[in-house]
């Protein structure tokens, strides 16, 4: 008999006064109890249309089956037979747009608690390892990977399972991409990014660090090394900024740099030698996910007043819904339908203030959101000594003006198919090197759908 | 892990170090006027160097450095036979050796070591390259022997007249130009306030210079935008754009200001530091 209860199985969280001054994670996870509890909400529908709204296919109400059987190794099971990170997605996925969207549930109360029930999953593997990967017998094909983001993460995992030889290359010290240079660890905590990785080394998939590709070596040089297909997930790592007067001066950040310091750098820890400011009144510029994790992070740098400066209203913000709840629980100041017009230093070139305008919402644009249009001599202030811009990355251009014949769109996204297959042979591409700066889990679903094309590619080669 | 060859103090003073570091990959690739990042241990920054030489065959790079912040003392701390955790690279856009006749480069203090490279480069091109190099004193002259195998006539100006001709850098190459020498280009690497009067210098004579900047950066590739540049009036990112720029565009005192932004962190850190240097494990 499933259980009726109109609302989700709450997940215990860390309080916002006290984990608004540290990095520990904030949301808890189920316990055992409480997972059952939820999964006997799920109602197992004929039609699952969770699934659907799953971007990398999850068997969804089959593992929740699994999990109100107490039976968790089978449900981790289950859910890697087609998704490889499972402790990240549970963590990070926007599931109210995704599986929790289309739940049944949710059209009379709330939906099934699919991430909270993934992550448990997940996290029940992590401690208790009852089952782990092995590597498969070795096709003898090799694949190269570019970048050890999620996408490229996933594409190496799937063309592993197949027994493929995968070397991923990763320019950084650490491979995670995004997962450990920009989502902060009271969000993903690092280790369980690191376990995940090593999940995938167990499925024999190597990692090169280091190694920049468009500057170690060329995508042309990994053909000629011996790789039949090269991955592309080189994510989109350049940041934006607004080209507005001040942008320049000591104290303001992309959200890249400040959270880089944070998270791959471990600024926030005595021992770690990376530096970072501790800024008393900080402005966010944007309000992505990534906006949200810089908000947050000032706060727990110790920043009294944090304020998210964007430039329409609540209902547009683009970040995932439990993030803004967590920031405004954590006395995050949202300063909607503003947008900043200059940085103003003193005169030692350090930020002093931030001046905006107010904004009022016009017809929908071409995104389908409401234009945001200026409100004439609505300027004003706001003191703060930190600037973080968080208004977007592209791709960036490394590989681009290294690989000849790989065509890109203007804004220097790579140009690929629905499978990934770039304007060269043999090259594909996904994730945010394709789309622009996206989310996780589209990320890997493009990595899943390249590595299917590789696999296809390389036997028709045959 | 980087095995580190050799190493040498490069000046009386033993102010800057030499170190040949195993780095197969970066060897492979690197031109004169790029970079790698190094990171000495888990715990450290990292931190970037311009290569000075490097060694295709034996798979190794050269890089030279004063040890002044935290990282680059502990660097300084290491021997041959050690190991440095990470060495990224090469990053950034080589220096443009080709094509000229005749070139001033110009080093100052540590930039020489990599201001050479580049006199190197452009002279093995075939251009003629008068080197200027200023320090301080005579105890902190480096690469006296290589530089002047490396181009066609070499200066070393002394601060304080114990070496060479007393004076900077941009004296001489004031009186150089105004003596008549017809430069295509100038190179400037050094400290930034020295790039900046080079580049008052080559101005009202409208001689190109090339300066190369070393700003506060983490990745090294793109990524953080924290190595920007103001330059012609457009923001760069010193990583990607450059490390190389048109020194006649660039905003000296935005990069001077930038450039010190961390300097009390960095005080403190190395006052915390045992005997200078921190240690794990």
């Amino acid at each position: 008999m499933a259980n009726m209860n109109p609302k989700k199985t709450p997940v215990p969280e860390q309080d916002p006064k006290v984990r608004a001054c540290n990095f520990e994670e904030v949301t808890l996870g189920y316990t055992e109890e409480m997972a059952i509890e939820e999964a006997k909400r799920c109602l197992n529908c004929k039609n699952p249309l969770c699934r659907a709204g799953c971007p990398v296919s999850v068997r969804i109400p089959e593992f929740i089956a699994k999990v109100a059987e107490g039976n968790f190794d089978e449900a981790y099971d289950i859910i890697t037979s087609t998704n490889l990170l499972p402790a990240v997605c549970g963590r990070v996925c926007p599931q109210e747009k995704q599986c929790e969207g289309k739940c049944i549930r949710g059209i009379k109360a709330e939906s099934v608690g699919i991430g909270a029930l993934e992550r448990f999953v997940a996290d029940y593997h992590r401690k208790h390892k009852n089952t782990s990967a092995t590597a498969p017998a070795s096709n003898g094909h090799k694949v190269a990977v570019v970048g050890s983001g999620p996408s490229g993460l996933t594409c190496a995992g799937s063309l592993a399972k197949l027994g493929y030889d995968v070397t991923i290359f990763e320019a950084f010290h650490k491979a995670g991409g995004v997962l450990v240079y920009g989502i902060p660890e009271f969000r993903l905590p690092k280790a369980i990014v690191q376990e995940e990785i090593d999940n995938l080394k167990d499925l024999g998939v190597k990692i090169v660090t280091n190694a920049i590709v468009g500057r170690s070596f060329s995508i042309d040089e990994l053909f000629e090394e011996g790789y039949e297909s090269v991955f592309i997930g080189s994510g989109a790592g350049l940041p934006q900024f607004m080209n507005i007067p001040g942008e320049n001066l000591l104290g303001v950040y992309s959200a890249n740099e400040y959270l880089t310091r944070i998270n791959l750098m471990k600024a926030y820890l005595d021992e770690y030698d990376t530096p970072i400011k501790r800024a008393k009144n900080v402005a966010v510029v944007g309000g992505g996910n990534v906006a949200m994790d810089a908000a947050r992070s000032a706060k727990r740098m110790g920043a009294e007043n944090v304020y998210v400066i964007y430039r329409r209203s609540m209902d547009e913000l683009p970040a995932r819904r439990e993030e803004v709840h967590h920031a405004i629980d954590e006395g995050i100041d949202f300063k909607l339908l503003n947008n900043p017009t200059q940085i103003l230093g003193d005169e030692n070139g350090h930020v002093r203030a931030i001046e905006c305008v107010q904004m009022e919402l016009g017809e929908p644009d071409a995104s389908g959101r409401r234009r945001p249009i200026e409100k004439k001599g609505s300027e004003f202030t706001i003191d703060v000594d930190a600037v973080i811009i968080s208004i977007g990355t592209i791709p960036n251009p490394l590989i681009k003006s290294t690989t000849e014949g790989l065509e890109t769109t203007p804004k220097g996204c790579i140009v690929a198919n629905e499978v990934g297959q770039t304007s060269r042979e043999g090259v594909f591409a996904g994730g945010d090197a394709v789309t622009g700066a996206a989310t996780v889990i589209l990320a890997m679903e493009a990595g899943k759908k390249a590595a299917a094309a590789i696999d296809e590619y390389i036997k028709s080669k045959q | 892990m980087y095995k580190i060859v050799s190493k040498r103090f490069l000046n009386e003073a033993k102010n800057v170090i030499e170190m040949v570091v195993e780095a197969p990959l970066v060897a492979k690739k690197c031109l004169a006027g790029q970079f790698i990042i190094f990171r000495i241990d888990e715990y450290g920054e990292r931190v970037p160097l311009t290569v000075a030489d490097y060694d295709r065959e034996k798979g190794t790079v050269t890089i030279m450095f004063q040890p002044v912040g935290g990282s680059t003392r502990m660097l300084a701390e290491l021997n041959a036979g050690d190991y440095i955790l990470d060495f990224a690279g090469p990053l950034g856009k080589p220096s443009k050796t080709e094509g000229f006749k005749r070139v001033a480069v110009v080093g100052g203090g540590v930039g020489c070591a990599i201001a050479y490279p580049v006199a190197k480069a452009l002279h093995e091109a075939g251009a003629e390259v008068d080197m200027i190099a200023g320090f301080r004193s005579r105890d902190i002259v480096i690469l006296e022997d290589e530089m002047r195998k490396s181009c066609t006539n070499l200066y070393i100006t002394t601060d304080d007249g114990s070496y060479g001709e007393k004076g900077f850098t941009t004296n001489k190459l004031k009186s150089l130009i105004e003596g008549g020498a017809k430069y295509d280009e100038v190179v400037a690497i050094g400290p930034a306030m020295m790039m900046k009067f080079v580049c008052a210098v080559t101005a009202p004579f409208d001689i190109p210079t090339v300066v190369s900047l070393n700003p506060i950066m983490i990745d090294g590739t793109g990524m953080c935008g924290g190595c920007r540049v103001t330059v012609g009036g457009k923001t760069k990112f010193a990583c990607v754009d450059g490390p190389e720029f048109n020194g006649h565009e660039v905003d000296w005192d935005e990069l001077i200001k930038r450039n010190g932004f961390y300097k009390e962190e960095e005080a403190e850190h190395i006052c915390n530091l045992t005997g200078g240097v921190r240690r794990h494990g």
